[in-house]
């Protein structure tokens, strides 16, 4: 059992790497606590995979260190880490029964026979392959060999900390959601560490209590899901999750008030310090942006509206940039022409990208 | 519902009907009516019936004894090369590069045994090995080991066989490298997670990978060796004596050398019947294989 620590820990594939864009991995300090459940959430090409073999000891990092609790670890290679992990793709030993691939991990550290059947036994009483104990690996299913990968992680009394990497890529999806409760539920039971790298949010939001968020080769975000959906640190961040993803307005900010083209928005916080940059923008969730009859609110055009099922979702034109807005269930919409609400309370303004907190509106405001 | 009766596809495969029959069909009849007649030139045949295979498979005649003598030649020669060259083509293939510029030099050098015609390969061998102006010959002579393959049965054959090994080890080790290309680096990663030695990984992931390109290569070192002619031919002649006399040496002998026609149809006719019966035997294992395959993907 371990907490990791990410130690102005920075890779770069390349040999001499000066620029930060020869990094694969910008420098990152990060703090993985004892039996947590992380997401590790980006597009593809961002370097969560990298991070992921860099803790798991298969990649060395260019820079910084890794340490398990207090013990620097940077240099030792993956056997002699505490660590498992699942791959994308399902690794089981082909010519081996279930049985014999959860007990090769503690065969190959020479664990007394009686003490590794037990061991086995258990494991597989977890996720439920006894029944499948005899059988040949290769003739299971996709879900299966991905249960059995895990399950030669588990199978270590000593295992640390879990590394799923995209784990549920080649899974049917009607058995996705039944084998991620089992995830869940292993984390329940074991308090173990899990980090689980995935592209996709609505794997990262269901697992993972906290959720990293990697733009680029540098984290962008660290928090709940809430955090990641209420106030997004970066217009990436407000972008990528959430479906469909938050509106980014460029805009003018004067004080406490928002100009969008000729309109004006009125903030709930006062913007009088924002960094000297020509890219200011304004991020609200398409939640809370609604839809009002023409007339009132910001004049819009109505492209279409979509049904996804709970909500409408519509797409509207204003000064040219589109933007997803929700349709109230009452409305009903004639014609193209409409108005638009901005929820105050959930309006984010960004420079240069980044979140801006501004301050509170005070008596003394403007 | 009615059914079409038309018969013009058939002159579309009309070509390949008498392509395949003057090639091989016609060929192998005409060997099948020498094989039941004997003659003593002239062109004049007798009807002989089986009596070629009677005596043929019978060790104690001239013909039997010489038969079974290079069959079982031919055998030793095929296991040897297959001893040798499988686990030594399994050792190159795991060696070579896995990436970088390395990579093509690797490849480019193991291919070059491969494009050399086979019967320059005997000829250089020829004269690499002789001992009076071969590198290789000369070498030997002077460490003080007596070594003359025109002279010395036992020499032949080791000058042979390694002639074979360098001529074809490169194939066995392409395959094996293809097959060991083809395993995602995952695997190789949960084995060090799950603490694999390197010979673990050997046993449980890279000769399990390579098993079916294994089996190809097997089945083509089997049969090319079983096969040989021209490299030995131009090396030793079937020499000394009858040391090196395999049975497509001696299936020429027979025919253009003595032109027992008769004989050598006979002959043919059998070792072609062995070697199919060997490639049957490898169809089977392997089909065999692919279905072991498919019920576990299923």
């Amino acid at each position: 059992m371990a907490r990791i620590t990410l130690d102005h820990l920075a890779h770069a594939y390349k040999p001499n790497p000066q620029a930060p864009q020869d990094y694969a991995l910008k420098e990152i300090n990060h703090v993985w606590s004892q039996g947590g459940a992380y997401a590790l959430l980006g597009p593809s090409g961002c370097g969560k995979t990298t991070l992921l073999n860099i803790i798991s000891g298969l990649v060395r990092p260019t820079r910084g260190r890794i340490l398990f609790d207090d013990r620097d670890v940077t240099d030792l290679p993956t056997e002699a880490r505490n660590i498992a992990q699942v791959f994308q793709f399902p690794v089981v030993y082909d010519t081996m029964t279930v049985r014999e691939n959860l007990a090769f991990p503690l065969k190959n550290r020479h664990v007394p026979r009686d003490k590794t059947a037990q061991r086995v036994e258990e494991i597989a009483r977890l996720l439920d392959l006894t029944s499948v104990l005899n059988r040949k690996a290769s003739n299971l299913t996709a879900d299966m060999k991905q249960k059995i990968s895990l399950g030669r992680g588990l199978v270590r009394p000593d295992v640390a900390a879990i590394l799923f990497d995209e784990p549920l890529t080649v899974i049917d999806p009607h058995l996705k959601w039944q084998l991620r409760s089992t995830l869940k539920e292993i984390h329940r039971a074991l308090d173990i560490t899990m980090i689980y790298v995935t592209h996709d949010q609505t794997e990262a939001l269901t697992f993972a209590d906290k959720v990293v968020v990697m733009h680029d080769g540098a984290v962008v975000q660290t928090g709940t899901p809430d955090e990641l959906f209420e106030r997004p640190a970066h217009t990436f961040v407000g972008h990528f999750i959430g479906s469909p993803g938050m509106n980014i307005l460029p805009c003018r900010v004067e004080g406490a008030t928002a100009y969008l083209g000729n309109e004006s928005v009125a903030l709930q916080r006062g913007y009088r310090s924002l960094p000297g940059t020509d890219r200011i923008e304004l991020g609200i969730r398409p939640e809370f942006v609604r839809l009002q009859p023409k007339g009132t609110g910001l004049p819009v055009r109505i492209r279409r509206i979509d049904d996804i099922g709970r909500a409408r979702i519509a797409r509207v034109e204003m000064n040219g940039r589109v933007l997803a807005a929700s349709v109230p269930e009452n409305l009903s919409v004639s014609g193209d022409e409409a108005g638009l609400h901005l929820d105050p309370h959930h309006i984010h303004i960004y420079a240069d990208g980044h979140l801006v907190a501004g301050e509170a509106l005070g008596g003394h405001a403007t | 519902m009615t059914k079409t009766l038309n018969n013009k596809a058939w002159l579309l495969v009309l070509p390949v009907f008498l392509i395949v029959a003057f090639s091989a069909v016609l060929p192998l009849m005409t060997v099948v009516n020498y094989s039941v007649q004997d003659t003593f030139g002239n062109n004049q045949f007798f009807w002989n019936g089986v009596g070629w295979f009677q005596e043929l498979l019978d060790p104690s005649t001239d013909l039997g004894g010489r038969f079974f003598d290079s069959l079982w030649r031919t055998l030793l020669f095929s296991a040897i090369i297959l001893l040798i060259e499988v686990p030594l083509g399994i050792a190159v293939a795991l060696s070579m590069p896995r990436e970088g510029w390395t990579v093509a030099l690797s490849l480019v050098l193991m291919a070059l045994p491969l494009l050399i015609p086979w019967n320059v390969v005997g000829t250089i061998w020829q004269v690499f090995a002789r001992s009076d102006i071969g590198l290789l010959g000369w070498v030997v002579n002077h460490l003080g080991i007596d070594y003359n393959y025109t002279g010395d049965p036992l020499d032949a054959w080791i000058t042979i066989i390694v002639m074979d090994v360098w001529h074809w080890t490169s194939l066995v080790a392409l395959l094996c490298y293809a097959g060991l290309k083809s395993i995602p680096d995952a695997y190789y990663q949960a084995a060090r997670i799950d603490g694999a030695s390197r010979w673990a990984v050997f046993r449980t992931i890279q000769l399990p990978k390579m098993r079916r390109v294994l089996l190809i290569a097997v089945l083509l070192r089997f049969m090319d060796s079983f096969m040989i002619y021209t490299e030995p031919f131009v090396l030793t002649g079937g020499g000394p004596g009858n040391a090196t006399t395999f049975l497509s040496i001696d299936l020429v002998k027979l025919a253009l050398g003595q032109f027992d026609l008769g004989k050598a149809a006979a002959m043919s006719l059998v070792y072609n019947l062995i070697i199919l019966a060997i490639c049957w035997v490898f169809y089977t294992i392997m089909t065999n294989v692919d279905a072991q395959k498919e019920r576990a993907e299923a």
